[in-house]
């Protein structure tokens, strides 16, 4: 398990070791989308809002 | 004969379930392969050296406009992609899409431009209500506009014209179909349609990301004869056609789109979609597929 605060919220995010970087996580406390961009040390930063033209 | 071993570059922008089963299918199958960050990328014109690496990319960024300029340059430098620029050109824009489709002959709803809401306006009472009012550029349902009175007209058009950016002052107007809570969703690689659900909604809007649930929509050849020739109208490639039933008319080519989600539709068909994307993208690497003029 790999843990850290969430930036907005400080609640503790705990993750199993399977977590990619990149990966969007969802804060189960404020709901905000969180991005890994570290796993050595585990790190989360808000993820980019959505854009108007994301989409498929 | 070139032995050397092939190597893919996946371009994206956020790691969702369907890069993660990308990634996954190609590790599967021991290819070489790269995970490209849109974020993280440039491209000196002059200075191809650093792409000429890749045998083919996948293009999954989540906005349209990276993936379409990324590959723009790609394509101009002779690397092949998937989709090309050419495709995504057309797909990304339902403007483009609806014109590549009417010439082609292939059914679908309704559609009006018009430039300026007064046009709109009297397009739209033209067309009769309901209509359906979308933006040419956008995805997952998003501002989308079903009128079915003038008053709302009036009130979305001067909506659009002042608080949207140029792009929402090219008023795309359709016929609103009547269909039975629910559209169709078929997947296309090459001249293959290898998957479709129904995406089913309470909701006018049927996108699963707007929650739509995915049921299995078995191939008919109907619906494979048409999902064939809407993708060739667009250039071809790895697509996700969305279709409407109309009650008199059938089926009716709605949206065609280039870097589709198929986390809904993968554990509905059990189709390995994700592998098969990825085999696909080998078989442009080795150029037994062409995809570029």
């Amino acid at each position: 398990m790999m843990s850290t605060h969430c930036p907005e919220c400080e609640a503790l995010i705990e993750v199993n070791e399977e977590v990619q970087l990149g990966e969007i996580l969802v804060c189960p406390d404020c709901g905000v989308d969180l991005e890994v961009t570290s796993l050595e040390p585990f790190t989360l930063e808000l993820a980019p809002m959505e854009a108007e033209d994301w989409g498929e | 004969m070139n032995h050397r071993r092939l190597r893919i570059g996946v371009l994206y922008s956020r790691l969702r379930v369907e890069e993660k089963w990308i990634f996954a299918a190609l590790e599967q199958r021991g290819v070489d392969y790269e995970r490209l960050d849109d974020r993280f990328v440039h491209f000196d014109l002059d200075n191809p050296g650093p792409w000429l690496q890749y045998d083919a990319i996948l293009e999954r960024s989540i906005s349209y406009a990276r993936g379409l300029y990324a590959l723009r340059v790609l394509n101009a430098w002779g690397i092949p992609t998937v989709n090309t620029a050419a495709v995504a050109e057309v797909c990304g824009d339902k403007l483009a899409t609806s014109a590549a489709l009417t010439r082609a002959g292939i059914p679908q709803p309704r559609t009006v431009v018009a430039f300026t809401a007064e046009a709109a306006l009297e397009a739209i009472e033209q067309l009769g209500y309901p209509v359906v009012l979308k933006p040419v550029v956008g995805s997952w349902g998003r501002l989308l506009s079903k009128i079915n009175d003038r008053d709302a007209a009036e009130a979305i058009l001067e909506h659009k014209e002042v608080l949207g950016s140029y792009q929402h002052q090219i008023f795309y107007i359709q016929e609103y179909i009547e269909k039975p809570g629910r559209d169709i969703r078929a997947f296309v690689l090459g001249d293959r349609t290898v998957a479709a659900i129904y995406r089913k909604s309470e909701h006018w809007i049927t996108n699963t990301a707007r929650g739509g649930q995915g049921e299995v929509c078995p191939i008919t050849s109907e619906l494979e004869e048409l999902c064939g020739r809407a993708a060739a109208a667009v250039g071809g490639g790895v697509l996700a056609i969305d279709i409407l039933e109309h009650p008199e008319r059938g089926l009716l080519v709605n949206e065609i789109n280039h870097t589709m989600e198929f986390h809904t539709t993968v554990p509905t068909t059990g189709v390995d979609i994700p592998g098969m994307i990825v085999d696909y993208v080998l078989a442009v690497a080795r150029q037994r597929v062409g995809v570029l003029a």
